[in-house]
This record gives C-alpha cells, sequence and structure tokens, in this order.
C-alpha cells in the first residue's frame, strides 16, 4: 500500500512524527493552525532528519515530501491521519470531528493522544471503527516501540491498517487496552509528578532524583530530565486529564509543575524547566 | 604556510572553542568525546548546526556519520572538505 500520512499539529510530536515518515519515505502531510508554527518545523524536521540519520536510526538518503498547510481541506486524499494537537480533549474533540469529515470513509484516524481514552474521542468522530490510538515515544525517529490502544469501537480492519502503517514506519507495536493514561503514562505521569512535589518539598534537587533513579534503577533518563524533554506545559495537561477523569489526586498536578508552566518555563522546548537547555534542541 | 593551513587551523580553533563551551572540559584534536562518555547524541547534532551555520556548508548524506564528528580534527577535516580547500 502507498502511504500518505496526515499530521496535525506541529509541535514537538507532531514535526517529530513527521521526521519518522519522510525519513521512511512516506509523505506527509503536516498541518498547524499559523504558518509560523510550519516554518519552524519545517525547520526542525530537516534537523531531525539529520540527527536520526547521524545515529543510523533513519535510512540515510531518499527522503518523502512534505507538504505544510493551515488548511484541513488539504487532508482529502491521505491514507491515514494521525492527530498530535495539544493535549486538551475538547480541543482533540474538535479537530478529530473535523477532520474525519475531510477524509474517506476506512481512513484511519491515530490519535497520538497521552492519555485521553480512544473511547471517549470516538464519540466525536464520525465512523469510531476507524479510530484507535498510537502513543509514540519522544522522539519516535529514535525509540522503536510505540504503545498501541485499541478502543471498545475500533474495528478489525483499522488494527491491521494500523499494523501495516508501524511497519512502513519500521516501529514496534505494544498493543494495550483503553483507559486513562493507557499503560505507560498512567504510571510516568504520577512519577513526574511526584518527583516534582519532592523538590518542591525541598528533599531533593532535580539533579539528585534523577541521579537516583539513572544511577540506581538504571533508567536511561531520570523524571525530571523526562518532563523537561516532554515538556511540562503538556505534563500538566496530561495530569489534569487523568486527575478528571480517575479522581485520583495522586494525579493533580503539584504547584511547582503549575508554577513553571505559569511562568513560560516549559523544558527544552522553552529552554528553561527543571534544568537549563542550551540551544533547545 | 599555505592560506588552506591557516584555515584548517582557524577551523580548528572555532571547533575547539565550541566544543569547550559545551563540554566545560579542554580537548585535544585528538580526543574522541563519544568514547569518553562526555557528551550525548543530541551533542552531536548541536555540532552539526554549529558547522553548517558557522562555516556556511551543509552535512548530509554519506556524511552524516558519527565518526566525523567524534573528534576536532575529524570535523577540521570535514568542513575543510566541504569548503573544498
Ligand atoms: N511531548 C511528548 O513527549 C509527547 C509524547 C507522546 C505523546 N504526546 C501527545 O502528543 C500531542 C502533542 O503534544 P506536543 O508535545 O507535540 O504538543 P505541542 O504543544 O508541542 O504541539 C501541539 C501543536 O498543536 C497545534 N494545534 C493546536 N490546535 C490545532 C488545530 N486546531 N489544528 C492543528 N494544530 C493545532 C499547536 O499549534 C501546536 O503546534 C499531545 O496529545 C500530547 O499529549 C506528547
Amino acid at each position: 500500500m502507498n502511504h500518505r500520512i496526515g499530521v496535525l499539529g506541529a509541535g514537538v510530536m507532531g514535526a517529530a512524527i513527521a521526521t519518522l515518515a519522510i525519513g521512511h519515505g512516506v509523505p506527509v502531510v503536516l498541518v498547524d493552525v499559523d504558518d509560523e508554527t510550519l516554518a519552524k518545523a519545517r525547520k526542525e524536521v530537516r534537523q531531525q532528519l539529520k540527527l536520526a540519520r547521524l545515529m543510523g536510526k533513519l535510512p540515510r538518503t531518499g527522503e518523502a515530501e512534505l507538504v505544510t498547510t493551515t488548511d484541513y481541506a488539504d487532508l482529502a486524499d491521505v491514507t491515514s491521519v494521525i492527530e498530535a494537537v495539544t493535549e486538551k480533549p475538547e480541543l482533540k474533540a474538535k479537530v478529530l470531528a473535523e477532520v474525519s469529515g475531510v477524509v474517506k470513509p476506512g481512513t484511519v484516524i491515530v490519535s497520538n493522544t497521552s492519555a485521553i481514552p480512544v473511547d471517549e474521542m470516538a464519540d466525536s468522530v464520525a465512523r469510531p471503527e476507524d479510530l484507535c490510538a498510537i502513543h509514540f515515544m519522544n522522539p519516535p525517529y529514535l525509540i522503536r516501540a510505540v504503545e498501541v490502544i485499541r478502543g471498545p469501537r475500533t474495528g478489525d480492519e483499522t488494527m491491521s491498517k494500523v499494523t501495516d502503517l508501524l511497519a512502513a514506519l519500521d516501529r514496534d507495536g505494544v498493543v494495550v487496552g483503553d483507559g486513562p493514561g493507557f499503560v505507560i503514562n498512567r504510571i510516568l505521569q504520577r512519577s513526574i509528578n511526584e518527583a516534582a512535589r519532592i523538590v518542591e518539598e525541598g528533599r531533593a534537587t532535580p539533579e539528585a532524583v534523577d541521579a537516583a533513579f539513572e544511577g540506581c534503577l538504571g533508567h536511561r533518563t531520570g523524571p525530571l530530565a523526562t518532563a523537561d524533554l516532554i515538556g511540562l506545559d503538556n505534563v500538566v495537561d496530561s495530569l489534569r486529564v487523568l486527575h478528571e477523569r480517575t479522581g485520583d489526586r495522586g494525579y493533580e498536578p503539584c504547584d511547582l509543575l503549575v508554577a513553571k508552566v505559569a511562568a513560560g518555563d516549559f523544558g527544552r522546548k522553552t529552554g528553561r524547566g527543571f534544568y537549563e537547555h542550551g540551544g533547545a534542541l | 604556510m599555505t592560506t588552506s593551513v591557516n584555515h584548517a587551523a582557524e577551523i580548528e580553533r572555532q571547533l575547539l572553542g565550541f566544543v569547550e563551551k559545551h563540554t566545560k572540559k579542554t580537548w585535544t584534536p585528538d580526543d574522541d568525546f563519544f568514547a569518553a562518555g562526555a557528551v550525548s547524541s543530541m551533542f552531536a547534532m548541536q555540532l552539526v548546526v554549529f558547522i553548517e551555520s558557522t562555516f556556511d556548508v551543509e552535512v548530509s548524506g554519506d556524511d552524516l556519520v558519527i565518526d566525523n564528528f567524534r573528534t576536532v580534527g575529524a570535523m577540521t577535516s570535514l568542513v575543510s572538505r566541504l569548503r573544498g580547500e
């Protein structure tokens, strides 16, 4: 099958998913709300292609075409859609409804949501059987494994098309069931929140928290360096999604996280979060 | 002394400056900072960005291999070659 993917949202994940796809020869139509964001994303994709190639993670030559646009109508002939807009449930509902009205029936619609259940989003699309979630890891062009979430209304045909899509992108899917945060974020977001709370209480510095997880437990990256990579704005949004859907106070974003986001310190993407990041890459 | 040697020396000086600023360590042109575990893979990308913007070259295709960025010496040769010097 000749894939052509529509990617919604050209932020941290949307741009990086575009890199993964075009690097594997799969053309992409990348959509965001303004041209400035799209221009920045084009530049990022170019650099990410280099990084991935440098590390031997993408074929060295021969990328497919990247089209950037603010017009959803340009998605009419894509073979699948990957939604990666901001983690706000009302926004996702609106965007998913819009895109399901543009694409042909049978076009797989994938959400890259961190924490919103597939079955909740299924209420927003015209054909719930065409919807599922793939939780790509950050950065998706370096990490092969992805979490694949089948909702109760996801069709068999959709699941087989997703298998085909992941093969084209050279990713390995781990299929899990539906529910807030799926597997990874049900655990990871709580750990990040708790780690931030420990810093807030003054019990340990971010460096000490991460050094403990890296040195003692062998994690490649500690929870707070991971939070800076994800984007603290996205961490707070994801925690709110989890908190609202589970009622579990462990997910209520702690004051330190909320304060950093209010101050505009989102982590790597703004140059400062729990750490300072020279040259926001 | 030919001009190309002077150019190479200048390229090397700028590269050493960049690497030292980012690793907060001093290096000789032959030290392998990846083998020394002093830097992450993201650093390789910062090197590519720095080289492209500072020396007005494009690193692509078969040149995008980590061996070209392991040492200041290797990067100096790469830049000199891409500039056709
Ligand atoms: N950051 C991570 O590490 C990570 C990892 C896995 C999944 N996710 C999920 O991926 C999604 C995107 O996260 P991100 O970190 O890339 O966020 P981001 O804030 O970097 O990017 C979101 C983008 O969506 C765009 N957008 C907003 N409204 C839009 C609309 N109506 N149409 C098109 N684009 C629109 C924004 O302009 C922005 O560029 C979220 O659901 C997030 O939870 C994030």
